[in-house]
């Protein structure tokens, strides 16, 4: 299993499993979080400067604002920012429900420590030691960075013709035998006979016959014994 | 059962299903109660098949599928929701108030870390002219004394320049004073070395200041001036520091937690001290830039006001919403 899925479980008695993520994909995102901030202090300053010293006064809540609250406003009502999600990133509790704001709150007021000495160096020394990737603040409020899983849909095995299996297989290995099956097409057309070469012994076969007959082993364990 | 034959069996719930979560997350308006209402038996449906496809070694692809469509209804089912004004209200005058009280030694500590170096600074520059040298440079001391020098009519701002420049302060003192109250609280975490420094700090800071300009005899326009919002203003500050101690304290005397689960609850409890502090901050930039400000109102009013909110302040730590409930405590 890898080691970068955390599982919990829900009061419905089932376990969910999230992908947290790691520094380099969460710096990648705090940096582009960072280039829209500047865009948005550049353009106020540059409209509202205009207004003299009422502009600035202006200008001066914006930057507050956007300074502490930019990150807490788009993780509540979004889920998160849009730097994280060009990443695909997303935060939530510990527990996998979206995050509130009040521990938003806490894991970006919380980015002042984390940044000492310089950019972020006391976070990254914690998420290396943190199995979940936390930083200060998101020890302190309780959450995680996770990839969304855009779950794959409508990937249907290939039609093939049900045949069962020569010798009985374990579950391990129906199921191995099913991932292959549904991956097929990301695969390349030599991989995919290199792999079911493997299993020559079980298919008798090489090259394209034994492909052939894994699909349509694949196909029998998903479907039984009727006709596709 | 075969795989296929489950999913054969069950599509058209897993599609209503699917559906349902979607229009919930995206046009809630376009439902009624009653589809609303189905979420949550549909949800418990996606549990019971997901389970039933792990347990029977479907194929992974099911899995995940069925995995996200749980995590979908997990994440609609488990939101948090309150209405948010009757949130505010509850909290500014119950939870807050009470929050307090329940780390009343926390607060007496950040207060006296604060106040100590302040009175004991003030004194020492009041009667030491070079003593302020000691933590500011010379440029600041002389913008300072310029600043609330009676000769040069500065502090008085005339009437004519009022409007934009208080407008102009608010938007500063926002954005300084809540910056250094946030980070007073969140340097807490570092075993509390930043929030202890930064308490000290500001004490010496703010009493070298007073100090200094009372012994300069700048007295008319220096203490009317921070009569009004030092209420709101200090007491804020010495509440996030009591915020920044809460999570050191997490850290060093866990007391019977984990230090990691310790900190995560001292996490949520510190934060809403912090926003009480931001509102108060809120409340004190606004009097410093509209009220501190105007020198038309004669001195003895300024004084009156600033006891007055004192007093305000003080009854409202000691007595709101003492014996309620917080109606909105922290949302669980």
């Amino acid at each position: 299993m890898l080691d970068t899925i955390r599982a919990f479980e829900t009061p419905e008695g089932i376990e969910l499993q999230l992908h947290v993520a790691g520094p380099v994909s969460r710096a990648a995102a705090w940096l582009v979080d960072s280039l829209i901030r500047a865009c948005i202090y550049i353009a106020f300053t540059i409209i509202f400067s205009l207004l003299g010293k009422m502009g600035w006064g202006i200008i001066l809540l914006v930057y507050f604002i956007v300074e502490w609250f930019y990150p807490v406003l788009f993780e509540v009502l979004k889920g998160t920012t849009p730097g994280k999600k060009l990443f695909n990133l997303w935060v939530c509790h510990d527990n996998g429900t979206p995050i509130g704001w009040q521990a938003s709150m806490v894991r970006n007021l919380l980015r002042v420590a984390d940044f000492l000495p310089f950019l972020y160096v006391l976070g990254l020394i914690s998420m290396l030691i943190n199995r979940d990737f936390k930083r200060l603040g998101d020890i302190a409020a309780g959450t995680l960075v996770v990839y969304r899983d855009e779950g794959e849909r409508n990937y249907n095995l290939p039609e093939q013709k049900p045949l069962p299996s020569p010798q009985a297989l374990r579950l391990v290995e129906q199921r191995a035998i099913l991932e292959f099956a549904e991956r097929g097409e990301k695969l390349s057309y030599e991989r995919r006979i290199e792999l079911s070469d493997i299993l020559e012994e079980l298919t008798t076969h090489k090259g394209d016959k034994g492909q052939e007959h894994l699909l349509r082993y694949a196909s029998w364990i998903q479907r039984g014994g009727e006709q596709a | 059962m075969k795989q296929y034959a489950f999913e054969q069996q069950n599509a058209a719930l897993w599609s209503r299903y699917e559906t349902l979560t979607k229009d919930l997350n995206s046009n809630k308006s376009s439902l009624n109660a009653l589809q609303r209402y189905e979420l949550p038996a549909l949800y418990r449906r996606i549990c019971q098949h997901y389970a039933i496809a792990q347990q029977r070694h479907y194929s992974l692809h099911l899995i995940n599928q069925l995995h996200q469509q749980v995590l979908a209804g997990h994440q609609l089912l488990y939101e948090h929701k309150v209405s948010w004004l009757w949130r505010m209200l509850s909290f500014i005058w119950v939870g807050f108030p009470n929050q307090i009280r329940r780390h009343w030694k926390v607060f007496w500590l950040a207060t006296l870390l604060f106040y100590l170096p302040a009175f004991a600074f003030g004194i020492a520059c009041y009667f030491d002219s070079e003593m302020i040298y000691q933590i500011m440079p010379d440029h600041s001391v002389a913008d300072m004394e310029y600043m609330y020098d009676p000769g040069n009519d500065n502090v008085g701002r005339k009437a004519e320049r009022q409007a934009d420049t208080d407008i102009m302060m608010f938007g500063y003192y926002i954005f300084n004073n809540i910056s250094i109250g946030f980070r007073a609280y969140a340097l807490g975490i570092l075993l509390g070395i930043g929030t202890i420094f930064n308490m000290i700090y500001n004490g010496l800071f703010v009493g070298g200041v007073a100090g200094h300009l009372s012994q300069l005899g700048f007295t008319q326009t220096f203490w009317p001036f921070v009569s009004g919002h030092s209420a709101f203003e200090l007491t804020a500050i010495c509440i996030c520091g009591a915020a920044g101690l809460c999570l050191a304290r997490a850290i060093v005397a866990p007391g019977r937690r984990r230090r990691i689960d310790a900190l995560r609850i001292a996490g949520i409890d510190s934060i809403q001290m912090v926003i009480g502090a931001a509102l108060m901050l809120v409340i004190a930039a606004f009097i410093e830039a509209f009220w501190s400000s105007s020198n038309l109102l004669p001195i003895p009013v300024k004084y009156t006001v600033g006891a007055f909110f004192w007093l305000i302040v003080l009854l409202y730590l000691w007595r709101a919403g003492r014996n309620l409930e917080d109606g909105a405590s922290d949302g669980d």
